[in-house]
């Protein structure tokens, strides 16, 4: 969807588009207040920030119904927030409390919601992307019209894990929407010094899977070929392949003092930032007014307190129940 | 009570399931058109076609995978890994994924799988097709390991598995499947009992999978210098069933465990931990262990031979704590 086909757009598109800006706005405040209490001592272990990459999951999102199955990686607040998380659960997961997604069992890297099917978090690079192919195997033996998302960085293309569940997901022609995230550095290591072959879609193409590459700072862009491709893998039940070319604006994590990328690169990228950009692009149709924005960065700041409220309210789990859920109690089977 | 090899008592077991619950399939390398490495599945293609009998490519580690996934989807996989040293290239998915997930999740998920794999040494496979990793599954929480040493065991601990909710191992000691004997069709088998396989008073062997038979015989062979020997089959490996060893224990005073890994970090030290720490007072010696030597599996046959326990080592470990 371009800019001048919004304006002849009704106010529900208008609408649909002021989502988009204010869900980007809710992650990326999200993720600078996660920053700010990890220094304070909230938030312990790892914590990966999708700052800059914001417009390839709310962009995405959309295009998948409640039945349909998330698969995400260790760099996964985006996602889970676009799906429907409450930012307080996620917040609360990361201060380790009773009332987070997982109880404070995953923390930031391990965030789940079975009601949302989002089937977590992984961190090890590539990890996901079977689980996502046996997720879609499930649908097709079940006979459910569902797909399955699978969200992974361009590190998980060097692993084995990789070329094995294209393989299968297409030999087995299992309805998978692989959506690779290039923001161009695995760790500190640059694409170019990793791969063989950077443009990375056409890795896909290799194992008969369509694929292309989408410009991943533009929200609109994301929303459009994922959409497309959705509908594709719903309709023919074959996987399809998109890469977003995008940029982390942070350090891999908070323990990475971003050695091996020149500030001027970092800046350069920044200029492409994908909420001001598209924030420019609704101002300049005159689709947003600056009253409007305010009023946006209020609601959302409204919204990170009460997430950072609800985190804080939080229980600790009783270190009684250390063991509780290593297995499952016998008398809760798993459900389907 | 039927009689039946434990290969057929495999095969029988998973006919049943893929009979009784449309959920339950089978997927592995050359489980289908060739009929399994071991001829474990032989047939099964036939009766239930490709849906649920999947052939896969050499792809361990997203095979195993997807069946975490098709297990969070719905689905009831079992997933055949040829050997357990082919098992090592899927154990990021084992290790880091099934086994945490449930716990990862706060209890949001369960990954209802069970893996089949077979073990073992003593076929003149050499170094990477022969080996005893049980004791690493056992190792790790959020899954359980099992590792049938008789007929109805490899039949009924299948079927067990199959109403776990969580990620079950099987490991099938490959020397087994042509063993003959029985399987009873009528009361359903528990994960985590051990079984008592020879009732004795001046020992217990411990043991499990395919060390069993040997140590059966050693059993006997003591039995002719009159000592009387009470042989104990794990059959679980994690949750290993304590009690059963500790109460044992107390009664004979003496316990050797028989363990087809390498004796360092073994399966056979964590029993002989959990009886020092459950029985210490019990004990008149300390507790002995059998293993397999601290070497690559060799090839050659006396070497093989050498290489792995053996019932006069058994009897030989056995008169000497007497």
């Amino acid at each position: 969807m371009m800019a001048t086909e919004l304006l002849a757009l009704p106010e529900l598109q208008r609408d649909h588009a002021l989502k988009l800006l204010r869900q980007m706005l809710l992650i990326r405040r999200f993720e600078e207040k996660s920053a700010e209490v990890y220094t304070l001592g909230k938030i312990r272990g790892f914590l990966h920030l999708y700052i800059g990459e914001e417009a390839v999951a709310v962009g995405a999102m959309p295009a998948f119904a409640p039945d349909d199955a998330i698969v995400a990686t260790y760099r996964e607040h985006g996602h889970a927030i676009a799906r429907g998380i409450p930012a307080g659960a996620v917040m609360a997961e990361m201060y380790g409390k009773a009332n987070g997604t997982s109880r404070g069992r995953g923390g930031s890297m391990h965030i789940f919601d079975a009601s949302r099917r989002f089937y977590g978090g992984y961190a090890i690079v590539g990890g996901g992307l079977p689980i996502a192919v046996g997720l879609a195997l499930a649908d097709k033996m079940l006979n459910r019209p569902r797909i399955t998302a699978c969200f992974f960085g361009e590190g998980a293309v060097a692993e084995g894990e990789f070329h094995e569940s294209m393989n299968l997901a297409a030999l087995w022609q299992l309805p998978v929407l692989f959506l690779c995230e290039n923001n161009r550095y695995a760790m500190g290591t640059a694409l170019a010094r990793s791969e063989s072959e950077t443009d990375l879609h056409l890795k896909a193409q290799g194992y008969h899977i369509e694929s292309r590459a989408v410009d991943g700072m533009d929200v609109l862009a994301v929303e459009s070929a994922v959409s497309e491709a959705a509908a594709a893998v719903r309709r023919d039940g074959l996987p399809r392949f998109i890469e977003f070319r995008t940029y982390r604006f942070r350090a891999h994590s908070m323990a990475d003092p971003d050695l091996y990328r020149s500030k001027a690169e970092v800046e350069e990228w920044k200029h492409r930032c994908p909420i001001e950009t598209f924030a420019a692009m609704l101002r300049s149709e005159g689709l947003l007014s600056d009253a409007e924005r305010q009023a946006m960065e209020a609601d959302v700041a409204a919204e990170i307190a009460e997430a950072i409220a609800v985190a804080d309210a939080g229980p600790w789990e009783p270190t009684e129940d250390l063991t509780r859920d290593v297995y499952t109690p016998r008398q809760t089977r798993a459900s389907p | 009570m039927t009689k039946m090899t434990y290969r057929e008592a495999v095969r029988g077991a998973m006919r049943d399931a893929m009979r009784a619950d449309p959920r339950v399939f089978l997927m592995g390398e050359d489980v289908g058109r060739y009929g399994g490495a071991f001829a474990v599945s032989l047939g099964l293609l036939k009766e239930f076609g490709p849906e649920r009998i999947r052939d896969t490519p050499l792809s361990e580690s997203t095979f195993v995978g997807a069946g975490i996934g098709a297990a969070l989807g719905g689905m009831r996989p079992i997933v055949e890994v040829m050997t357990i040293n082919f098992s090592l290239l899927a154990l990021d998915q084992i290790v880091n994924n099934a086994a945490t997930l449930r716990h990862m999740s706060g209890g949001q998920f369960s990954v209802p799988m069970v893996v089949r794999m077979a073990s073992g040494g003593g076929r003149g496979m050499a170094a990477q097709h022969s080996h005893s990793f049980e004791c690493w599954y056992a190792h790790v929480p959020g899954i359980k390991s099992v590792a049938p040493a008789t007929v109805a065991d490899a039949r009924g601990l299948l079927l067990a598995a199959l109403e776990e909710p969580d990620p079950v191992f099987i490991f099938e000691h490959a020397l087994l499947y042509a063993l003959e004997g029985d399987t009873e069709d009528g009361t359903p088998m528990r994960i985590g009992e051990a079984a008592v396989r020879r009732k004795g008073r001046d020992v217990t062997l411990i043991t499990y999978g395919g060390t069993l038979g040997k140590t059966l015989q050693a059993a006997e062979a003591l039995a002719a210098e009159q000592i009387d020997a009470e042989v104990i089959d794990l059959r679980t490996l994690r949750p290993l069933d304590t009690a059963t060893i500790l109460d044992s224990v107390s009664r004979t005073h003496r316990a050797v465990v028989i363990d087809e890994g390498w004796r360092t970090g073994s399966l056979a030290a964590e029993v002989s931990a959990q009886i020092m720490e459950g029985a210490f007072d019990s004990l008149d010696a300390p507790v002995a262990r059998v293993c397999s030597a601290e070497v690559p599996m060799p090839y050659a046959k006396h070497l093989e031979d050498a290489a792995m326990p053996q019932a006069a080592m058994i009897a030989a470990t056995v008169r000497s704590l007497l």
